[in-house]
């Protein structure tokens, strides 16, 4: 924060804090860096590992996006080489229908099943604990062990667990990974058992929020169950609403683990997302690595999110602070 | 106050500083060349034990030289991010698909001249050795080890279905018939492939180049080819009208390998020593397994599609380090293939230790050289050799072709999708995929050139 406040007391919160006196001339680092040497000396090693392990990495994928490198040979200045590769590439447009598509179903159905359940416990008065546990259990497995337990769930098999299950109503076998039209709700349905219980515990968290004499006076007012849900619960939740929306649209983006370890991108790229993509340039090449289309496309779709991003906080904008 | 901030901030200072100094290199300065050399990840005590005292005796023999281990298997994806990031060890092992691409691209060190002073350097098989030359003729890569691919069965899933497992199938179509016979008798999958990670494109080519076919011909791609439409068209009237490939249709190598070792596949095609990883990776019962050359179609261009493994150093190297790998190499890979006292020495660790010994190979020399070193070790052979007799009594006198040289497993790859899209879209239009796979793979063979 700049020493300099111009702005009437109060608009900062900062009441308390007496202003700094205006000063001329521009303050150097030290200056501004409230709490000076000490302060800057603390914070070095988060910058230095902030710095070198996520900062410069980033620089660098941006100067590599326009070279062609192996990291091994000399790079070489290529322009814009990589971009054109990259829009060229037919497995490029594979790639983001996609993306697009597992987004869509992820939203579909992983964005409304955290907040339905939370809601539900919310309104469990017994054994919440246990509930938001249960919900929150699949987070705690790790995610390739996951995956692995959910490709045998996913045996195509007749003796594969969903197979088994479904045949004890007459339905199946069903080739869960295998065929094209169901492959990509497949992964969809374990990425949401996957990932649904830490957006429960965020719901949950700020449903604790939510004033209990609101509910009181919409009853008095004869409100039922859904009219309490309509116009209370979710505009009270909507600044979280919104948060996770953007979140999962960026973590649907980029999307790899499910896609990478279930099918490889199959069958016949039925599953090839973005991520996977970029992978498969960086480390399925023998050209050694193709870190130059890897980066441009890794740019490519940062610049889109960070527009996405910005776009949708400036449209969303006046709804989440009314 | 002030003064115990500005101590602790000099100490945060001091711990950063301490950090950073803990990424330095540090290489003992005893006077010694020290080389990182590749020792197979997940051995067994013994195993770990055996290979520390091969160290020890080349370290007698060459007291100038220090060795440590590096644990390293070769993956595609694995193998790419070390090779980009300078972690491998100073000696590795690559399949010979990769060598002439990391030659052409200097990506390993330039040992030309020093596999020129090798003993044995003229004796190589002349289409073994070109896995590891640069277009100059030099050897920058050693291949260590040769196969070609073979036809593994299930001998159990054989007599279960009524079928003679000393009689393999002798043609594609006998492989059609007895994969839906095994199907419909045992309800396991009679032929099973891989697809995934670029196998499929490896196997495709595989039984393309079995039928006379190529897919790559003078830096141009051949995939619309007719052999390549008889593979796929069988693979299309076994997956859908027989029935006979059972339910996995996204396999890769170690995929295929554990539920071949697991009885659920009947055959299969993969490299002819794969023995090895069925049995030590995937409790293969050795009672189970057979093996049987490829099918040759009557075309004078029909071959076995052939593969090995090439030991290469690092780019990163020093000339010192250069001529100490070399060494090692000559030392721990090659005298077992040439000096009696160390294939005995070598094979009696394995049996020791119950890793297979006598897995069928190519020989990396001559025939008469193999024959020779299978006579020293013949008492320590604990593999089934005669449910191998179907392959080893034939595979020498096959034709022997090497892998694509061009942009090989992007061509694969873009084989891999044909493949998939055979066994899993039922009616896949195999013209549309074809004109497809030709155009995608010769943009992937014009931009490797």
């Amino acid at each position: 924060m700049s020493s300099i406040d111009t702005r009437p007391a109060g608009v900062t919160g900062d009441r308390a804090r007496p202003r700094t006196a205006a000063r001329p001339g521009r303050p150097g680092l030290l200056a501004r860096a409230r709490g000076g040497l000490p302060t800057l000396v603390f914070l070095a090693p988060m910058i230095i590992v902030f710095g070198v392990f996520s900062w410069l990495p980033i620089g660098r994928a941006v100067v590599m996006s326009f070279q062609r490198t192996n990291l091994v040979s000399d790079p070489v200045w290529v322009g814009l080489a990589n971009f054109q590769q990259v829009f060229a590439d037919p497995q490029l447009l594979t790639a983001v229908q996609n993306t697009a598509y597992f987004a869509v179903l992820a939203l579909l159905f992983g964005y409304p099943i955290p907040l339905v359940a939370a809601i539900l416990m919310s309104e469990v008065r017994k054994m919440r604990g246990l509930f938001s546990a249960l919900a929150y259990l699949p987070v705690v497995v790790p995610p390739v062990v996951a995956v692995l337990l959910w490709k045998l769930f996913y045996d195509a098999g007749e003796d594969g667990v969903f197979n088994t299950i479904l045949g004890w109503v007459g339905i199946g076998p069903v080739a869960w990974l295998q065929d094209a039209d169901i492959v990509m709700p497949s992964l969809v349905l374990e990425a949401t058992w996957a990932a649904a219980g830490g957006t429960v515990i965020i719901y949950l968290a700020a449903l604790t929020g939510v004033d209990p004499s609101l509910y009181e006076a919409a009853e008095i007012d004869g409100a039922g169950v859904w009219h309490k849900l309509w116009h209370i619960t979710l505009p009270q939740l909507r600044g979280i609403l919104l948060i996770t929306f953007i979140l999962q649209i960026i973590g649907t983006a980029q999307v790899f683990l499910e896609p990478f370890l279930f099918t490889d991108g199959g069958p016949a790229n039925k599953t090839l997302t973005l991520l996977l993509l970029i992978y498969r340039y960086a480390f399925t090449n023998s050209l050694g690595g193709d870190y130059g289309a890897a980066a441009a496309l890794s740019l490519l779709l940062a610049l889109v999110l960070t527009a996405f991003s910005v776009l949708y906080f400036r449209l969303t904008r006046s709804w989440s602070s009314s | 106050m002030k003064t115990s901030r500005a101590a602790a901030a000099v100490a945060a200072a001091a711990l950063t500083a301490v950090g950073l100094g803990a990424c330095s290199d540090d290489e003992p300065d005893d006077g010694r060349t020290h080389i990182t050399v590749t020792i197979d990840a997940g051995l067994e005590q013994a195993a770990i034990d055996a290979f520390q005292a091969r160290i020890d005796q080349f370290e007698d023999a060459n007291p100038d030289i220090a060795v440590e281990t590096q644990e390293y298997t070769w993956t595609a994806g694995t193998f790419t991010a070390q090779l980009a990031g300078g972690t491998l060890p100073d000696v590795f092992t690559v399949p010979f698909t990769d060598g002439r691409g990391l030659i052409e691209r200097g990506q390993i060190a330039d040992i030309g001249d020093l596999t020129a002073a090798l003993p044995y350097r003229e004796d190589y098989n002349p289409n073994i050795a070109a896995a590891g030359e640069d277009p100059e003729g030099d050897m920058w890569a050693i291949p260590i080890a040769a196969y070609g691919q073979g036809l593994h069965y299930n001998r159990t899933l054989f007599e279960a279905a009524g079928l003679d497992p000393d009689a393999p199938p002798t043609t594609w179509a006998e492989i059609q018939s007895a994969a839906e016979t095994i199907s419909d008798e045992t309800g396991e999958a009679g032929y099973a492939v891989m697809t995934n990670d670029n196998t499929g494109g490896w196997i495709l080519t595989t039984v393309v180049n079995a039928l006379g076919g190529r897919t790559e011909a003078d830096g141009a791609a051949t995939i619309d080819t007719p052999q390549m439409r008889e593979a796929l068209a069988q693979l299309q009237a076994m997956r859908w009208d027989d029935n006979s490939m059972g339910d996995n249709f996204l396999y890769d190598w170690a995929t295929i390998n554990q539920e071949f070792a697991s009885g659920r596949i009947g055959m299969y095609v993969s490299g002819g020593g794969n023995y090895g990883n069925l049995f030590t990776q995937n409790a293969l019962n050795p009672d189970d397994y057979g093996l049987t050359v490829l099918p040759l179609a009557d075309d004078p261009n029909a071959g076995v599609l052939g593969g090995g493994t090439l030991a290469v150093v690092s780019p990163n190297a020093e000339t010192d380090e250069q001529a100490a790998a070399v060494k090692w190499i000559d030392f721990y890979y090659m005298e077992k293939l040439t000096v009696q006292e160390a294939a005995v020495a070598d094979a009696e660790v394995k049996a020791e230790t119950d890793q297979p010994v006598g897995a069928p190979e190519l020989p990396v020399f001559d025939k008469a050289t193999y024959d020779e070193v299978q006579t020293w070790i013949a008492e320590y052979v604990n593999v089934p050799v005669e449910q191998m007799a179907p392959y080893t009594g034939q595979v020498f006198d096959q034709p022997l072709l090497n892998e694509p040289v061009t942009a090989t497993q992007e061509v694969y790859g873009v084989l891999d999708t044909v493949v998939q899209s055979i066994l899993t879209e039922e009616g896949a239009d195999i013209d549309a995929l074809l004109e497809t796979a030709q155009a995608e793979a010769q943009a992937a063979i014009d931009a490797a050139a």
